[in-house]
Formats: C-alpha cells, structure tokens, sequence
C-alpha cells in the first residue's frame, strides 16, 4: 500500500479500537444507532473540520470558523425573526460566508500577512459582530425547521441519519471531488508542500490562495447553518472555541500542519474520533466532563508524535 | 544552425537594476533552433538574472525580447512557458511530497467535465517521461528519488508539444559521470528537434563537449559570444575572470616570503570527501594568501574548511601551533579567526539589525551573551569603524539592509576586524560591489596585513586575488592543483594553471 495512506489507515484504526472499546464497556453501544447519533451531533464540527482541511493542506490556518458559526446561527434567527424563509437566509449567508473568506484570502496573498493573524483578526471581527446583531439567544420557529428535523434516513440495525449527517457526507463527497479531482485541489497540495516551486511551476498563487479561504468561510458558514438547524436557535456566543476543535480534527484525520499532505477523508474520521471519546465519557456517566476535553488533548498529542515518526520513517514529505 | 537563419529568441540591450547594483547592462544573447548555447560567468555575472528575465520570472528594465522574430512581452514564467520557454532551475522545482505523475501534470492535467481524468494525466506523464527514456514509478513520491532522477523529470514535465526555447540552469551540478551522459544524450536529442536549448554550467569540460556556442557575461556586461570549436580553453578563462583592474588599485610590489611572521594556519592534507580533496596550505602573520580558480572549483570549500565551517574528514589542521580538533566555527572564532562569507545576506548580515548591532554581534557572541558589551562601548567601537572604513550612513543605528551592497559588505568586515582577529578569511570581498567600493576594499585588504593580520581571500575576480595576494593557492575541479609566490604572481601564470590539463 502507498505510504501516504498510512496516516489515514491510522486514523481509521482508532476509530474501530475506540468504537469496539465502548461496545466491549457498553450495552447497546455497537450500534448503528449510536453511531447516527455520532454523525448527527458532530456534523458542524466536520463540515467546518472538511472546510479547515483545505486551509491546512495548503499550509495556512483559518481561526475565524468558529465565529463564522457563532454569526451565521444569530443572523439566520434574526432574518426569520423578519419574517424570511430559512432558505432564503440559508443562500445569502453561505454567499457572505464565501466572500468573508475570499476576502481574507485576497489579503493574505496581497499584504503577504500570516494567516494566522488575519484570521484572528477575522474571528474578533465575526465575534463581534455576532454581539452587534443580538445579545442573547433567538430560537428559529419557522416550521422548515422542524421538518428538517423530521429527516430520518434509516441505517440497517435500527439507526437511523439526520439531515445534518446527510448534508455533512454530501459536503465530504464534494470535498473529495475538490481536492482530488480538480486543478484547484492540486494546486493546493502544490502551495502547501513547497510554495515557491508551486509559484515556478505555474500555479496561480493568489488565486487559488482566495478559492482556499473561500472555500474554508463556505464550509464555515454551511456548519454554522447547521448548528444553527440542530438547535433551532442562533446564539451570539455558539461556536466559542470550535476553530480549534475543527483543526484538532484535521490533524486526527493525518494531514500535516506543515501543508501539502494529507487526505479530506481522514478528516471525517478525525472529526468521529472527537466525537467517539465525548459520548464515551458520556456513556459512562460516573466521568466528569472534563475527561473528554482531557483524553482528546492525549490523543491529539499521541497522534501528532506519531505523525512525526511517520513523516520520518516513511518519508511522508518525499525528501530524499 | 546557420546565421542566415531567424533567431529562436533574441535577446537585445536587456538592462536591469537592483537597489545598490547594475545586475545587467545592455547584454544580448541569440540563440537559434537546434542550438546548445552555453551562457558562461562567475558567480554574480548576472546569470540568473538574464535567465530570470528570458523566462519571465523578472521584469527587464530596459531591452526587447524578440520568439521566432516576433516582439514579445513577458508578465510571468506562465506567459512564458504559453510562448514554448521553459526551464529547469538549478535548486529542483518540484514539489518533493507528490507523486511523480501529480508533478508532471500539475497546472496541465487533462480534464473531463472540470473533474480531472488521472488515467489521462498518467499516461501523458508516462509518455513525457518516455521521451527521456525514464521509467520509474508514476506513484511515488518525486521526492524519493535521487536527484538526478528529479532533474529527468523537471526536464521532462518542461518539455510540453510547444516547447521552443529549453533553459537548463546547471543540470549537472549534482549529477555525477553517468548521469550526466544520460542528459546529455536527452539534451542532443532534443536539439535534433529543433529546440534551441540555454545551457547553463561551470564545468568547462560540459561546455566543450555539448554546445555550439558560448555566451560570456561579467559583472552583468556582455563580454563576448563566439563558436565554441573557435574559443580555446585559455580564451574562455580569460573572458570569465580576467577583468583589467581600475587604476585606483594599481600593483602592489609582492613582498619576499621570508621575513613574515610565525604561521597562523597549517593545514596539512586536509580534505572532505566530495567537496574537496585534501590540500596542504600555510598562511603566515602579515601575509596574504588568496585562492584562485573558476566557479566550483573549490574556493569557498577550502576557505570553510580552514574556519571549521565545514567538517573535515582527512588530515591535520594547526592553529597558532596548536593541533584543531573537531573544528567549528566557534573554536575558530575563539583563536581569533574571522571569516567574511561570499553570501552576505545569507550567512553574514542581519539585515533588520542596525549598523552598530551588526559589527558587535560576533564579538558579543565571543564574549558570551552574560558579558554584555555596555552601550557606551558599542557606540564607540561602531563608530571608529564606520570612520576606519569609512562606511557611508548618517547614523549607526540605521538598518543594514538599507545601506548600498558596497556599504554592506564594509559592515561584514567591520564586524570581523572588532574582534581584531589574527588571521582574517574574505570570501569574494568584492561581490556585488560598485567599483569606487571595490577599490577602497582591495586597498583595506592591503593595509590590514601591513598591520601583521594573516588574511585568506578567495574570489572569483582574478586582477583582484593578483593585486592583494603574497602567494596563490590555485585550485580546479575541488582540488589545489599549485602554489605561486612573488613575481609568479600574474594573470597570465594563473590562468594557464588554470587551463592546463
């Protein structure tokens, strides 16, 4: 087998050892109940995680999903406040999620400022506006709301997917086609694995460097969406922190921080991973809470050495 | 290839500034289809950057380019490469962590309905690659193979249907006998197809045996193009590195070898396998001992041997009598021993730093970092040595990166000579530099050993090791081949050493 699947093989692992730990320590537990569950809960985080992959592959970050969600969820309760329908307000916020993130990619490239600070800059500034728009939680009451809810896409063994596990797979799939299948998702992996050859070689820098953020604030919006669905409520305050959960995700999911390596798919896994230990320690009952941020933080360490052992041993970057 | 013929691509009056240097002035170059042109120059000749503008990663400040007679204008490399000019960089430009056939095909992947067809774009890089005779995995990591194996393969995604104009910047510098057969036979090959191909090298030996013609640049003038069958050898060597020296240097009278000082440095068989084989060399106090010999002929290697900048792995080195083990740049600095690199911006200056932070930084690094150097201190040394080599800046405390290359490499000097070393190693002093600056340094170089300092220079500027040096350590193909001494010491003795063989 390719070496570059190596890391994802890994992921994948964990994530039979944890599901078959929890079915060896729970009742019921192997399920595809449970695990519908898992895809239904945890579909934001992925959607914004598939979203943070493209950034990272290509070597940047982007800080301001997690503020994304918190804004798109206070708008859209806002909007149908007004009277609008949740699809209408769904169009135009995955629009203003697209343009916030070609923006912020346009000036990355042209200011040659770090991502990094860029998005932060874009996570205060979303935040805020998040506060500007409503203080406290809107619930959405529109009746497409509860249809949504109503989805249920039955799984053999009794399980069942929500419409939030559905969007989120229909948006990996697209992922996939995006990053493996067109020139854009080249040019990605390009920029990431070495910028200044990518540049030689003909890859259109700034360009694609916009589709890259534009594509993170689209999947950014489309989580917010979601959550915003999933709870039937926008709050100014949802969200707080899930940029980093979303990037914990990817680097669970086998991509490199360093760019250029890396696969959408591990991201998925990654994001399964995260959501497997909280309703482990949930399952349990007897844990504090606090065990799931902790044994995420392990695992996440465990993952990144190991990571580094692979791109060592088996040459994962391709140097000679 | 016949004169009578339109030129594949015609450079003319091609002028280009960088801040504090004249990269190029009014150089032409022609080449025509089937032709190998070698483009020949000493480090900073201006190269690359008439490279650079051909392909159209630079924008020229002043000439025309002209393809197949058609005036032409170029924004960026994908301009060019749309226009048949392609190239193969020196420092391999692929991307090491994707796969051979991703490389090959990246920006030109065939598609089907905006989604790539990968059974496509594999047989296109398999039929690429078949060109040069390569067949290795498609799916491996192009990182994982050699280097040579890259150097294929940059060559082979460069080739597209349209290709007109081949730029190869040293192909062979890190290919060894075999391999570098095999390009050529690549590189024969595509001539035979019309393809005017830009042959970039320091290996005379490569020149003579693949191109037609040779264009020589220096100090970003156009020295000359002429048949390779009519240029011999001693010609060649003249036109890279003879320059008549400025008046302002004139000769210095070489002084007998006798009466000088104890030794500083004995080297005695010291070598490091594949970058230089082992040499023996004595530089005494007052003396100054330069290293001549063309581009990768070893200069800088034997100069960072000595330093400790490079390990070496045979013989025995001796500093102020005593034996050097494991030798490092901070042994060498801590037996006073200072070193000038060739690359100043990368090795040598902190460019954001100020004039003053730049000249304290290696002998606050000698004191050690607890030893703080008082402020009063600081400013008292920089300022003599901005007044000692006269260093034109209004205040001590502007950023080095803002000052003139001349100016620069004053301040790598000036913090070499703070720490008033015993034995002082410049390589190529001169670089980049205007020549007012240029006299001014070789006339630094001169004062500095009356004063009993030992000095080492290696430089590519032959007038200029002929001016300043007691006694010559002449080397080719990473090897010393002789020493002269004295009145020996002329161009014409050095460049025959040179050549012979």
């Amino acid at each position: 087998m390719n070496e570059k699947y190596w890391p994802l093989m890994a992921t994948i692992a964990v994530f039979i050892a944890l599901f078959l730990t929890g079915g060896f320590l729970f009742k019921n537990f192997l399920s595809t109940l449970v695990l519908g569950h898992i895809l239904a809960d945890n579909a934001f985080i992925i959607i914004a995680a598939i979203g943070a992959t493209f950034v990272i592959l290509s070597g940047g970050i982007d800080l301001s999903v997690g503020s994304m969600i918190g804004f798109v969820g206070v708008v859209m309760a806002n909007l149908d406040l007004a009277g609008w329908h949740p699809l209408a307000s769904i169009a135009i916020l995955l629009i203003f999620g697209i343009l916030f993130g070609a923006l912020q990619g346009f000036i990355i490239d042209f200011c040659d400022i770090q991502p990094f600070i860029m998005t932060l800059a874009g996570l205060f500034l979303l935040r805020g506006s998040s506060f500007m728009v409503s203080l406290d939680s809107v619930p959405i009451r529109h009746p497409f709301v509860a249809e949504v809810a109503r989805v249920h896409v039955p799984l053999p063994g009794g399980g069942f997917l929500a419409a939030s596990a559905i969007v989120m797979l229909i948006s990996l799939l697209a992922a996939i086609l995006l990053a493996h299948y067109t020139r854009f998702g080249s040019n990605v992996y390009a920029i990431g694995g070495d910028r200044k050859s990518a540049e030689l070689m003909g890859v259109p820098i700034r360009k694609t460097t916009v589709m890259i953020y534009a594509v993170g604030g689209f999947y950014g919006a489309l989580a917010g969406v979601i959550y915003a669905l999933y709870t039937s409520s926008g709050y100014p305050l949802a969200g707080t922190g899930s940029e980093l959960s979303a990037i914990a995700a990817v680097v669970l999911g086998g991509t490199l921080l360093t760019g250029g390596v890396g696969m959408v798919a591990g991201t998925l896994f990654g994001g399964m991973i995260l959501g497997l230990i909280s309703t482990l320690i949930i399952f349990d009952g007897s844990l504090n809470s606090a065990w799931i941020i902790i044994s995420s933080g392990l695992l996440l360490f465990i993952f990144i050495v190991m990571h580094r052992f692979l791109v060592g041993s088996f040459n994962l970057r391709g140097r000679a | 290839m016949e004169d009578t013929s339109i030129p594949r691509i015609e450079m003319s009056g091609i002028t280009k500034l960088f801040p504090g240097v004249k990269a190029l002035q009014n150089v032409d170059l022609c080449i025509y289809p089937g032709e190998v042109h070698a483009l020949l120059g000493e480090n900073g000749a201006g190269k690359s950057t008439l490279i650079k503008i051909m392909t159209g990663a630079l924008p020229t400040d002043e000439g025309k380019i002209r393809l197949d007679g058609q005036a032409i204008v170029l924004n960026s490399t994908v301009d060019a490469q749309k226009l048949g000019i392609s190239t193969v960089y020196q420092e391999v430009n692929l991307i090491p962590a994707m796969s051979v056939a991703k490389n090959m095909t990246l920006q030109r992947q065939p598609t089907r309905f905006g989604l790539i067809n990968w059974a496509a774009a594999r047989n296109l890089a398999r039929k690429r690659l078949k060109q040069l005779s390569l067949d290795i995995d498609l799916e491996r990591p192009v990182g994982s193979y050699s280097i040579a194996i890259q150097q294929l393969v940059a060559i082979a995604r460069a080739l597209e249907d349209n290709t007109k104009v081949l730029v190869l910047d040293e192909p062979t510098a890190s290919l060894d006998a075999g391999e570098t057969n095999a390009l050529f036979e690549v590189i024969r090959d595509l001539k035979s197809r019309g393809i005017a191909i830009v042959f970039i090298t320091h290996f005379l030996d490569q020149v003579y045996e693949i191109s037609d013609r040779i264009t020589v640049l220096r100090n970003g003038q156009l020295v000359g193009t002429s048949m390779a069958k009519d240029l011999p050898r001693l010609d060649l060597i003249k036109q890279m590195i003879g320059r008549e020296l400025e008046q302002a240097e004139g000769q210095l009278t070489k002084r007998s070898t006798d009466n000088l000082g104890e030794p500083v440095i004995v080297a005695k068989g010291l070598g490091c396998k594949r970058v230089i084989e082992p040499f023996d060399l004595n530089i005494r106090a007052g003396e100054v001992v330069g290293l001549a010999g063309l581009l990768g002929s070893g200069r800088t290697e034997t100069a960072k041997l000595i330093f400790g900048a490079l390990p070496s792995d045979s013989g025995t080195l001796t500093m102020n009598g005593e034996v050097v083990t494991n030798n490092s740049p901070r042994q060498s600095l801590g037996r006073d021993i200072a070193f000038c690199p060739e690359d100043r911006k990368e090795e040598g200056l902190v460019g954001e730093l100020s004039i003053r932070e730049n000249i304290i930084l290696s002998l606050q690094a000698k004191n050690g970092w607890l030893k703080q150097l008082s402020y009063d201190e600081q400013e008292r040394l920089a300022d003599e040595m901005i007044k000692a080599l006269a260093i034109a800046t209004p205040d001590m405390d502007k950023p080095v990166n803002q000052l003139s290359g001349g100016n620069q490499q004053k301040v790598v000097l000036a913090r070499a000579l703070v720490s008033d070393p015993k034995l002082l190693i410049l390589d190529e002093p001169t670089r980049g530099i205007d020549v007012g600056a240029h006299a001014e340094i070789v006339m630094l170089i001169r004062r500095l050993c009356s004063q009993g300092m030992a000095l080492l220079v290696a430089s590519s500027e032959l007038d200029e090791i002929v001016a300043v040096s007691d006694r010559v350590a002449v080397l080719r193909d990473h090897k010393q081949i002789g020493e002269i001494a004295g009145d020996e010491v002329t161009r014409e003795k050095i460049i025959g050493m040179i050549a012979s063989g």
